[in-house]
């Protein structure tokens, strides 16, 4: 059981079906679970509180990145933990892999430890999915000049250093780019551990459309050339 | 011919605008500058309709009215990239804000199991 020092971040945007089974299966193994509600017209906040996890509620939509961010701000403003995970709320994450990512965090004591889906078990993906991710990787290799081979995996651990120099700002799906370009740049440190995820029909109606692969890039170059001033 | 180079170049500058955003109040007298010119030109246009086409034959357009569309194109692109920018900065207040509010009113878990929790109202909400 993990207590105070690590902080679990649950981003949750209208999750009532699933919300509930992953805070629980979370709250066996971490005390700390933070679910950020952000917005959610559903029930997803107080099914959050009823399961154990103490609830940070956006009054209105801001999108994922934004979600996260509140989180990491409320670990570094009121917890003392020394490692974040961000998981996702639709329970493809595996609780046991988290764990996992957090021993290597503890042991090699790098910043921010990457779960990979396609160097652990990936059940049931389907190929237009796997196309979309791989060229995603293709991409986030050149641009953030990592050597990773999952981009867009929701299931992160960072260390309290990394949350001091990353700041999510970009809209919708593409602050997930955006946290894996400020690693490099800010001097952290990075390795990525296999994981599973689970593509479950729950999963894949809640997920992104593979399109939107297009405004994620659109994003990161606006902010590419906002940013060459 | 000389049209032309004024509207390519007026193209680039609102390229270059909606790249650079700066932030609020830049540029101010500049635009308030602008806006008295046009509402001077606006007049005189008016009185003598036919200074216009002068005007247009000098930089090479042929009518007045083409040259007033063109300006109005210009105007309307500028008006268009400001609002939007202007959007862009309300946005990030937006979430600065409720940011804050969310960080504020804190909601502990029901079953209090959470060795976490700080004595300084962090349980506010309901």
């Amino acid at each position: 059981m993990y207590a105070d020092d690590v902080c679990v971040i649950v981003p949750v945007y209208n999750e009532e079906p699933a919300v509930g089974g992953t805070l629980a299966g979370l709250l066996d193994t971490f005390a700390h679970v933070v679910c950020v509600d952000d917005g959610s017209g559903d029930g997803s906040g107080e099914i959050a509180r009823a399961a154990g996890a103490t609830v940070l509620r956006h009054a209105v939509n801001l999108g994922q990145g934004a979600a996260l961010q509140t989180g990491f701000d409320y670990a570094l403003r009121r917890t003392r933990a020394d490692h974040v995970v961000t998981f996702d709320a639709d329970g493809q994450h595996d609780v046991e892999d988290a764990v996992r990512m957090l021993e290597v965090a503890r042991e090699t004591g790098v910043d921010v430890v990457l779960a990979s889906r396609f160097t652990g078990q990936t059940e049931a993906m389907p190929f237009s999915r796997r196309m979309v991710l791989q060229a995603g990787v293709r991409f986030t290799r050149a641009t953030a000049h990592l050597e990773i081979t999952d981009t867009h995996n929701g299931l992160r651990v960072l260390s309290r250093r990394a949350l001091t120099r990353i700041r999510l700002d970009l809209p919708r799906m593409a602050y997930a780019s955006e946290l894996l370009e400020s690693i490099v740049p800010n001097g952290l440190t990075y390795t990525e551990v296999p994981t599973t995820v689970s593509y479950t029909d729950y999963s894949r109606a809640k997920g992104q459309r593979n399109s939107n692969a297009f405004n994620i890039l659109f994003d990161l170059a606006l902010r590419r050339l906002r940013s060459a001033r | 011919m000389i049209i032309k180079i004024l509207l390519i170049t007026g193209a680039l500058g609102f390229g270059v605008l909606v790249l650079r955003d700066r932030g609020a109040g830049h540029h101010l007298l500049l635009r308030r500058l602008a806006g008295l010119t046009v509402v001077v030109l606006g007049i005189i246009a008016v009185l003598w309709p036919l200074l216009t086409t002068r005007v247009a034959n000098a930089i090479g357009v042929g009518r007045g009215t083409d040259l007033v569309l063109y300006v109005l194109v210009m105007v309307f692109i500028y008006s268009a990239v400001a609002t939007s920018q202007r959007i862009h900065r309300l946005e990030r207040t937006v979430t600065m804000l409720v940011r804050e509010l969310a960080l504020r009113d804190t909601a502990g878990p029901v079953r209090d199991d959470s060795a976490d929790v700080r004595p300084n109202g962090e349980e506010r909400a309901s």
